[in-house]
């Protein structure tokens, strides 16, 4: 075996079909065929909406549009597909073998390149310009970040989303897949269901349940119709408008992130869970361990690299959070966060170089994390 | 339909089916004890009530008259059912005069086309990174595997720019291509991690009968990646439908093109205490993607689990 790289490229050749060398073929012909054949099918489809004035008019009928969208965006892209093996299939075996590969991942890559490498390289650029993009700043953007407090606030306020949120989601996910696991089939089933529920539900959606059960009426303006308040002063005190209390505001916001997460952690630890070998169960219960030793002493080390995927994905999840602040408060009363702020420096404030700026703060902290995964795609490829 | 969930795998089946009744072994894992019985039982119920409260009270809120909502709590309907004055005519203001049906018309414009194109290219690129061999593939692919988690955000502010200038914001193409974009790197990895798991000796005899990579592309691989095909596009329906951040940036919030999440929350802008209208409008937006999920729940976990690690 040689070095791991990414995908076994020599260490086992994939099978091939009749006629079709391996394509070792580097001349300069066959890479130019390479590119184009990427390039077509996105070229063609662009050419086809771009003729048909009609299909960027939103205004045009709208089942046309959709049947046309399926039609040519499946059925187009298909026979496209098609027409590029056909044509490649006529040049030289060689050639073919070299060239088709592009012809299958091509479009993929091109869109990609496009819509995510390009932009990115574009931000970090744009980062280090001033407000409207016209002049080089430096690391300006940044040390206004770092030091002016409407971003320290934002940058707070994300920090402590990341950390609670995710504790919140995998705790409670832990805890409903363990409890769950006891009762009988169905119930546990149903259970699940409910709190899996609310994955579904978008991020927007969400905020307006949340927005309903933190509504507030000062006193003497009728009954109170949220049912955090009803309880509130059920229980004797005035009531509060929740949105609008200082530093604890955050928290009511994170809950949303909460209510939606959690769904996803428990169906994942339950599924690792339920995986944990019986043997090792029934094993240590014989040796006297209470449940509770069993859990933590057993159960817990064997989930514990589930439990890790789980935090990190809802880390990112988190960190990456806009939807729940813009809608429920659109960062106002100290409850701004970095990716909603990216936004609103951008399009309100027409910052590009701070709104850049804040993007590419984004990305550093998910870096590790995108590290990690490349590192484990490799050992996971190594065993292929 | 909600057995999914709580399905097990046949290895896991109930550890009291496994072990004869009486026998030494077979231990109640929280004790016989009728109180830590009905504990975890009150404590999952706890939880499980907790998270369906707050939609409980939203459903119940749409169909009570404006003036009900506002003058006591939704909790009374249900203490008091026949005090309460049922309406229809919420969900009729909501979808007319509120322009929720055309944003959900919208929504399916959107949804549908990006949702089937990026699944379209990226089973053929992950066809290609399985089992064919070029030049710069695993670095091509260690590409794709980095891009599953940069931030959307990183890439707002340079295809604005373009957009703007080639006349694609605000139209469906527009944001057609860019949920393409979006999609693609997870679409690529769930489907090669799939594609590059089926056996070898398949494309081997294939290819001894004469097959085609096209051929055994759409005859071969296609059809046994329903799965994971049926995974991603679960996957991707939901997150186009209740993206907020892309229809917002590339198709903005006239009512020609605003998607339900667009105009849900431009209508909590404007009516923020016009509950009767928020609460429906709210449910307007969930239907689908509720519906997608009960109906299809063991594609939905697989794709969850497939793409755990997409941020």
């Amino acid at each position: 075996m040689s070095t791991p790289s990414l995908i076994k490229d020599e260490v086992s050749e994939p099978p091939r079909p009749p006629g079709e060398p391996g394509s070792t073929d580097n001349r300069l012909s066959v890479w130019v065929l390479r590119i184009l054949s990427a390039l077509i099918v996105p070229a063609v489809l662009l050419l086809f909406f771009f003729t048909f004035e009609f299909l960027q008019d939103p205004r045009t009928n709208k089942a046309l549009q959709i049947a046309v969208a399926i039609v040519v965006g499946v059925g187009g892209v298909w026979l496209l597909f098609w027409a590029m093996d056909r044509l490649v299939s006529a040049l030289p075996d060689r050639m073919a073998a070299g060239v088709r590969p592009f012809v299958f991942a091509g479009p993929a890559l091109m869109i990609l390149g496009f819509y995510l490498v390009y932009p990115t390289v574009d931000t970090i650029i744009t980062s280090l310009r001033n407000a409207d993009g016209s002049e080089f700043v430096g690391i300006d953007n940044f040390v206004r970040l770092f030091t002016e407090s409407t971003y320290l606030v934002s940058l707070r306020n994300s920090v402590i989303w990341a950390i609670v949120v995710p504790i919140f989601c995998v705790g409670f996910g832990l805890a409903v897949a363990v409890l769950a696991d006891l009762l009988p089939r169905k119930t546990e089933a149903v259970v699940k269901s409910l709190i899996f529920l609310p994955m579904a539900v978008s991020f927007v959606g969400a905020s307006v349940v949340f927005f309903f059960m933190y509504t507030f009426r000062p006193e003497g303006f009728g009954e109170q119709i949220g049912l955090l308040n009803a309880i509130w002063t059920a229980l004797g005190n005035d009531p509060v408008d929740w949105l609008r209390l200082p530093f604890w505001n955050n928290l009511f916001l994170m809950a949303i992130l909460v209510w939606t997460q959690t769904g996803f952690a428990m169906v994942i630890l339950s599924s690792a869970i339920k995986g944990v070998p019986d043997e090792l169960l029934e094993a240590a219960r014989i040796d006297g361990a209470t449940e509770w030793q069993v859990f933590r002493k057993v159960t817990i080390p064997t989930i514990a690299s589930t439990i890790v995927v789980v935090w990190t994905t809802i880390l990112i999840t988190t960190w990456k959070v806009y939807d729940i602040v813009a809608v429920m408060t659109g960062g106002r009363d100290g409850t701004s966060v970095v990716a909603e702020r990216m936004v609103t420096e951008f399009y309100t404030f027409r910052n590009e170089g701070l709104g850049a700026a804040l993007a590419v703060v984004l990305l550093v902290v998910v870096l590790p994390i995108l590290i990690i995964n490349i590192r484990r795609f490799q050992e996971q490829e190594a065993t292929r | 339909m909600t057995a999914e969930v709580g399905s097990r795998e046949p290895k896991a089946r109930r550890r009291d089916d496994l072990l004869p009744r009486g026998s030494v072994a077979r231990l109640d894992p929280v004790g016989t004890s009728f109180w830590s019985r009905a504990l975890v039982r009150a404590a999952v119920v706890v939880i499980a009530v907790m998270w369906s409260l707050p939609t409980a009270g939203l459903l119940i809120s749409s169909f009570r008259s404006a003036n009900d909502i506002n003058s006591t709590g939704w909790w009374t309907a249900l203490l008091h059912p026949f005090e309460t004055t049922w309406t229809l005519a919420n969900y009729e203001q909501v979808l007319t005069a509120s322009g929720m049906f055309d944003a959900f018309v919208n929504s399916l414009i959107v949804t549908v086309p990006a949702t089937v194109i990026p699944i379209t290219l990226a089973a053929f690129a992950a066809y290609a990174f399985a089992w064919m061999q070029f030049p710069g593939r695993s670095f091509l692919f260690a590409v794709v595997v980095a891009l599953l988690i940069v931030p959307l955000q990183m890439t707002l502010v340079p295809l604005l720019q373009v957009y703007n200038r080639t006349g694609l914001t605000g139209t469906f193409l527009g944001i057609w291509l860019a949920h393409t974009g979006f999609g693609l790197p997870l679409a690529v990895y769930i489907l090669y991690n799939y594609i590059s798991q089926l056996p070898r000796d398949l494309f081997e005899s294939a290819f001894i009968d004469g097959a085609s990579h096209f051929t055994a592309f759409t005859r071969l691989v296609l059809p046994l990646s329903m799965p994971a095909l049926a995974a991603f596009a679960i996957f991707q329906f939901l997150w186009v439908w209740n993206d907020l951040l892309v229809a917002l940036v590339f198709l903005g919030t006239d009512s020609a093109v605003a998607t339900l999440t667009a105009r849900l929350n431009e209508l909590v802008g404007s009516r923020g205490q016009d509950w009767h209208l928020l609460t429906a409008g709210a449910f307007v937006t969930m239907v689908v993607p509720v519906v997608v999920f009960l109906s299809l729940q063991r594609f939905f976990v697989r794709g969850l689990l497939a793409g755990s690690m997409k941020g």
